[in-house]
């Protein structure tokens, strides 16, 4: 496979659709599926056929607004329409070349044109099961580009400049990570793609894997180039089956297109993927604990040093990514670090994607450039809360993240800023709460998580976490005292210093933020022994007769 | 160290040669443990004992590691499920919609707590840590179909349709 290849393979995938007049889009992601898109598409199909006009239904991956769905977009109009049922296909295919149908339209110029896409350049736009119609939106050629025209330091380079941040939550520096790597000696050395994506309320991954998986296989072949790595792992959740199918198509797809495999584009680079189900383990998204789980261990975390990058993967160097890292990869090749630099705040560039849940009105998938406000996020692209509520507050990066009050909404999204309000970027969840969320009561949801999912090996997690869920309880039934809460804040921050892994020492996060911003709630529970959200369940006291 | 020599299928089952199709896929390596018991799982619907000691005796793994492993991660289960399965999501997005009436509702309707199946096996009443379709809380899975937006009754409807097979 050369550049000429893959341009002759785009060309004729170009040529094939310019046979059409017009194309219908059909997401048949995770979310539409549940609401029977994939007969939506056979109902458009048949339409299409028996209206004669030269109209192409093509299958897609996520188009972002899961609520609204299922979504269809036409194109070259730039139609879209939501809660399309399959009796709506004739109307659909009848509207081609004349007026869109009204009642089905969906338009939300506010909810997209704020959003600069990277990530999910593709999501939407391609069949994600056709290699091919990737290849013909620029696909592979950064992976051809870096075997053929850089050498591996150059490629890390590239990323190093771009400035590119995990996006798994923890922030490191992806170009000091991939050097690490490529520093570290040994002739073996693994390449692990995390997509384990546990956190609750957060499905960026699962979204990015369906939609458009050879951008992700693409950045690990990257990333094994620059790194010497020749073998791969993407470990998915068992509980996305869709994703590990259309990943295991793809993986079939790029071996016969010679993209994986042995001697890629003629060179001697050799390097091959392989799928590892996760388990239903949260912990398992920690680097270390991951790695135990790929070789068939409990997943247990370790103590780093030595990390992975030295010692990982079978005591073998190993660099791990998250999946939406890997799929900024590719761009970053192809356009180069600077360009990537340049979008951005200060010291977080690029875009994140978020999923917006929760009580908003347009929930789903956003990407957006760092840096942008939390408020245009939540009050333009999300569209507020609905129902005439009153927005509360927005948590971010899950179980291991903070709530953030109303009054912090004007602060721009960065790594370093959220962590300076005591919450975390995260993977990616942002899930907004209004006025019938208690908050004391979110905040024991989360340390309710985090107690079952610990993994037992260190104590202040193990523990802490158990005795934490007790003195919230506590509180949500209306037996708490203010020793209690003392007892709280103490043990946060046991358990935030003294645990092992990220897990424990995030886990207080949610209390900690809650505490913080929204004191007078417990209080309310503690003293006046009522919840203002009229949430948890309190009993009027019983009074004891003398 | 003396050749490896797997023990005997535990039955004529058919399965059994699924799951020893993904061991010697990896060539009885141990570290295909969790991909090993992930196909026992899918095949049988659950892990047994008998399943258990095959797999570990199979890979040469100790009993105590496969059994701490399929009691550590989630999805594996110890229990056959029942007839049906109603899997009530607990993520976040559907807490925040409200999903801890649907399993407090369910629960009630079945006489069975989460996790558990009905006694005469018709019904499993589970929850899961989010299956990634937040944009539609709350969600439940009916026998592994995705239904989102669900209402506490639209769910008793179908645990009533099942109880009256």
């Amino acid at each position: 496979m050369n550049l000429e290849e893959l341009e002759q393979i785009a060309e004729s995938v170009r040529a094939e659709n310019a046979k059409f007049d017009h194309e219908i889009n059909v997401c048949m992601g995770t979310g539409c599926l549940s609401q029977h898109s994939d007969k939506l598409r056979d109902a458009l199909t048949k339409a299409a056929e028996a209206s004669g006009k030269k109209a192409l239904v093509r299958r897609t991956g996520c188009m972002g607004l899961c609520a609204a769905g299922p979504l269809v977009l036409v194109d070259p109009e730039e139609v879209l329409y939501q809660h399309v049922k399959a009796e709506n296909a004739e109307a659909v295919v009848a509207s081609l070349g004349g007026e869109p149908v009204a009642a089905l339209q969906c338009d939300l110029r506010e909810h997209f044109d704020q959003q600069v896409h990277i990530v999910l350049e593709n999501s939407g736009h391609i069949d994600p099961e056709k290699i091919d119609d990737y290849i013909a939106h620029d696909g592979y050629q950064a992976l051809v580009k870096a075997l053929t025209e850089m050498s591996p330091n150059e490629v890390v380079q590239q990323i190093v400049e771009s400035g590119l941040r995990g996006r798994g939550g923890g922030g490191y520096p992806t170009g000091l990570k991939w050097s690490t790597v490529a520093k570290a000696t040994g002739d073996l050395k693994y390449v692990i793609c995390n997509g384990d994506e546990g956190d609750p309320g957060a499905f960026m991954d699962r979204s990015v894997l369906e939609s458009d998986p050879q951008r992700v296989v693409e950045g690990m072949a990257i990333a094994a180039y620059a790194v010497g790595a020749s073998k791969g792992y993407v470990y998915v959740r068992a509980e996305y089956p869709l994703a590990v199918a259309r990943l295991t198509t793809c993986l079939r797809d790029a071996r016969r297109r010679g993209l994986l495999g042995n001697s890629i584009c003629n060179t001697s680079f050799n390097f091959d993927v392989e799928i590892r189900l996760g388990a239903g383990a949260f912990v398992c998204g920690e680097e270390t604990a991951l790695i135990a789980s790929i070789e068939g261990k409990r997943g247990t975390p370790k103590p780093r040093p030595p990390y992975p990058a030295v010692s990982g993967l079978w005591e073998r160097p190993t660099l791990i990514n998250n999946v939406e890292t890997f799929a900024n990869i590719a761009p970053i090749i192809r356009k180069g670090g600077k360009w990537f630099a340049s979008i951005g705040s200060e010291r977080s560039k690029g875009t994140k994607v978020f999923a917006l849940t929760g009580k908003i009105t347009n929930t789903g998938l956003v990407e957006v450039p760092m840096g942008i406000s939390l408020r245009k996020i939540i009050e333009g692209i999300g569209g507020g809360v609905p129902d005439g509520h009153k927005f509360k507050a927005v948590q971010t990066g899950g179980p291991s993240g903070g709530c953030i009050p109303e009054e912090l909404l004007d602060i721009g999204v960065s790594y370093d800023a959220l962590v300076k309000i005591g919450s975390i970027m995260g993977s990616g969840g942002m899930i907004v709460m209004d006025d019938t969320s208690c908050m004391v009561n979110v905040a024991r949801f989360f340390i309710e998580f985090c107690m079952t999912e610990s993994c037992g090996k260190c104590i202040p997690c193990r523990a802490g976490t158990a005795q934490m869920f007790t003195l919230l309880s506590r509180f949500c039934a209306g037996t708490g005292t203010m020793a209690d809460l003392e007892l709280l804040e103490e043990l946060c921050i046991t358990v935030k210093e003294a645990s092992l892994c990220g897990l424990g020492q995030t886990a207080p996060n949610p209390v900690l933020s809650t505490l913080k911003y929204f004191r007078q709630e417990y209080i309310d529970h503690i003293v006046h022994k009522r919840c203002p959200a009229g949430v948890c369940n309190i009993q009027a006291p019983v009074e004891v007769l003398a | 160290m003396p050749a490896l020599i797997p023990p005997p299928l535990p039955s004529d089952d058919k399965r059994w040669r699924i799951v020893n199709g993904t061991m010697r896929k990896n060539g009885f390596a141990r570290h295909a443990l969790i991909e090993t018991l992930h196909t026992v799982q899918s095949s049988f619907g659950y892990l047994d004992d008998v399943a258990i000691r095959f797999v570990a005796k199979s890979l040469r793994v100790p009993l105590s590691q496969a059994y701490g492993v399929v009691t550590f991660y989630h999805y594996f289960s110890l229990k056959p499920p029942g007839k049906h399965t109603m899997t009530i999501c607990t993520g976040t997005a559907c807490y925040i919609k409200g999903t801890d009436k649907l399993v407090a509702s369910a629960e009630k309707r079945l006489g069975v707590p989460q996790g558990q199946t009905t006694k005469d096996g018709k019904i499993s009443l589970m929850t899961a840590r989010c299956v990634g379709a937040c944009g539609r809380a709350p969600v439940v899975l009916v026998d592994g179909e995705l239904h989102g937006q669900m209402a506490g009754d639209e769910m008793l409807e179908q645990l009533e349709r099942w109880a009256v097979e």
